[in-house]
């Protein structure tokens, strides 16, 4: 069954064609990587995949949702209850602790439970550091807060752009490693990278180049072209 | 969680937090200061006008009648119509008795000075009279408050006393007399008489070929015992709008309910249609030209202070909706991210309202003291006195504080709205 899909989406910003004529289905569980150069339409891709932004042309229905048809109110909704974000820049609220980023994204769901906050850092092995501010995290553990507020509401489909474009090596794998354990249980993933060794780990991996699909591999190939 | 967000929003950016409370305190401040005035100029600029004289002249009715037909103003010859001495404490239990600032009757009496072929008025009147009212209050009145602005060398005559008399500097000049020389006269009745001078007055008007004797000394002189030919009354009214003009005119014409809200506001007309209400045959009237005078400069201070009111208040929002959008577009990537984890734009809308309308509190209660303490510095510079604190100046200042503060959030609202999440988290 298809979580996503896209037909004939276009986006243009003036006379910049940033994605052209893409077709585009993801099933539920699947782990999708979404690569190529810089400018070749893949943050365009996830902007629009994440109702942060609306098509040109064409159609995007999510979990059987016209996304095309919907108001920035109704667009709002469904980036709340049904993606959760993970940022290269982690954008988490530095005035509040790792946990309060967390409960934050509770609050504009539903209600706000700590337990459950604290649970989802725990997760990604940050219960002992709940209580800092993001300026007395480092980046790994800023991006982990950032996936355990993109995982708190349960999403049916989890965003991340660039995910590890910040990290280090060590801290890459701690976010992979998550990401595994997360695609194992079940979450449909799409990944924004440029990185090879990020997109190898995807089950099927799409290259843009001029905001067009230009070929279409699977994780394993691209481990082994590497 | 909502507060939470506010407390560190506010705590993150609070030199930008203070200095919009700073500039909400100082609109406030001049509002406040402004409005307190204003309420309570009225009062003071009409005590400070009362020091100038009477604005309302009250004669018997019938010689009122030839005043009016002959250019006649009052006094013996005119009419042999008079008031009466006793029900002059009226005055002061009308509705608007307070605003009844002094009054002083006056009996004329023409008098001869014995040493020299001269003859001169004299007038009777009250100088500091202590009336016992049917209140059980007690009050003082006479030339001694409604003349305030004469200079007068020596002393007001006791009203107690039949001998002692101020005169006019003329008077005094013609007759070669200075304090403490005796004024030797024959009333009207052609008998001597002898007054001791304990004054020497200037006017700068008629009354300086006069002499002022207490009223009893003139009564008794004259014969009229009890009686007196006019009244002269200052009180403390309301500048006239056409609802005044038109029950000047006709006081029947009103409806009852224009009549109400015109007898029980302290316009000049309402308090002589009260003033003849309580003295039989008697008719006040009016001097325009001081009543005229008072509600223009009222009027004109007024308006000033409402413009400066509204300036202060216009400067602040400006300044308001300078610092607000800065903030906005300072936080424009905390807001999208906000709106990219699910907050509505009005979720983010109350979150920097609640923010500016706090942060606009605390500066409005700062400046409200600031504000008192500026309207007293006013009062003791400009009135000499003690402006006095108005309540009703607390709502008007908070109404206006939301007011501006909403004005000058709204450029922020505009652009808050606009912001969209890929804008601030991806530069799109």
């Amino acid at each position: 069954m298809n979580i996503l899909e896209l037909r004939g989406v276009s986006m243009t910003y003036g006379a910049v064609k940033a994605l052209q004529n893409i077709d585009l289905a993801v099933k539920q569980g699947e782990w999708l990587a979404i690569m190529g150069p810089s400018g070749s339409g893949k943050t365009t891709m996830m902007n629009i995949v994440g109702c942060m932004d609306k098509a040109s042309d064409g159609s995007v229905v999510l979990d059987g949702e016209e996304l095309s048809r919907l108001s920035p109110k109704g667009l709002t909704a469904i980036r709340r209850d049904k993606i959760g974000l993970i940022f290269q820049q982690f954008h988490l609220v530095p005035y509040l602790t790792a946990l309060e980023n967390v409960v934050l994204a509770q609050y504009y769901h539903s209600m706000p439970d700590e337990a459950e906050a604290l649970a989802a850092l725990g997760n990604v092995g940050l219960g002992e550091r709940a209580r800092h501010l993001p300026s007395q995290l480092s980046g790994g553990e800023q991006q982990r807060v950032c996936i355990a507020r993109a995982l708190i509401n349960c999403p049916q489909l989890i965003l991340a752009d660039e995910p590890t474009g910040n990290l280090d090596e060590a801290n890459e794998k701690l976010v992979l490693k998550i990401l595994h354990r997360l695609h194992e249980s079940g979450s449909t993933i799409i990944v924004v990278t440029h990185s090879p060794e990020v997109g190898e780990h995807a089950e099927r991996v799409i290259i843009l180049e001029h905001g067009k699909i230009a070929r279409t591999t699977t994780g394993a190939k691209l481990h082994k072209s590497a | 969680m909502f507060f939470r967000i506010v407390k560190g929003g506010m705590v993150r950016q609070r030199k930008k937090l203070l200095l919009i409370a700073l500039t909400v305190m100082l609109g406030a401040s001049l509002a406040t200061a402004m409005l307190n005035v204003m309420l309570d100029v009225g009062d003071k600029i009409n005590r400070e006008l009362k020091t100038y004289g009477a604005n309302l002249n009250v004669i018997p009715r019938g010689a009122s009648f030839l005043g009016d037909l002959y250019g006649l103003e009052g006094g013996a010859g005119v009419s042999d119509k008079y008031l009466r001495e006793d029900e002059l404490g009226r005055l002061k239990t009308i509705f608007w008795a307070y605003n009844i600032v002094d009054f002083a009757p006056y009996l004329e009496a023409p008098v001869k000075a014995a040493d020299k072929d001269l003859a001169f008025t004299v007038v009777g009147t009250w100088f500091a009279k202590t009336l016992h009212l049917p209140t059980g209050e007690s009050v003082s009145t006479g030339m001694r408050g409604l003349k305030s602005w004469w200079t007068l060398e020596g002393e007001w005559p006791d009203d107690d006393a039949g001998d002692q008399a101020v005169l006019g500097y003329v008077l005094a000049r013609r007759l070669g007399l200075k304090q403490g020389d005796k004024l030797r006269y024959s009333g009207p009745d052609g008998k001597p008489a002898a007054a001791r001078v304990v004054g020497v007055f200037n006017s700068g008007s008629s009354e300086d070929d006069q002499a002022f004797m207490p009223l009893a000394t003139v009564q008794g002189m004259t014969g009229l015992g009890g009686l007196v030919q006019r009244v002269e009354v200052s009180a403390l009214t309301t500048p006239e709008n056409e609802l005044a003009r038109r029950a000047a005119r006709s006081p029947g014409s009103l409806s009852a309910k224009e009549w109400e809200t015109w007898y029980c506001t302290a316009y000049i007309s309402a308090i002589a249609y009260q003033i003849e209400e309580v003295l039989t045959d008697a008719r006040a009237k009016p001097i325009l030209q001081v009543a005229a005078s008072e509600g223009a400069i009222l009027g004109k201070v007024e308006l000033l202070m409402a413009l400066l009111t509204v300036l202060s208040m216009v400067c602040s929002a400006l300044a308001l909706s300078n610092l607000v959008t800065a903030s906005v577009m300072e936080r424009s990537t905390e807001i999208g991210l906000l709106k990219a984890i699910g907050a509505t734009d009005l979720d983010v809308l109350l979150l920097i309202l609640a923010e500016t309308l706090l942060t606009s509190a605390v500066g409005a209660a700062a400046g409200y003291f600031l504000g008192l303490w500026f309207s007293r510095i006013i009062g003791a510079a400009v009135f000499g006195a003690a402006i006095s604190v108005s309540s009703t100046a607390i709502p008007l200042v908070g109404a206006l504080v939301v007011f501006v503060t909403a004005l000058g959030c709204l450029p922020a609202i505009k652009l808050l709205l606009s912001l969209r999440p890929t804008q601030v988290l991806h530069g799109r």
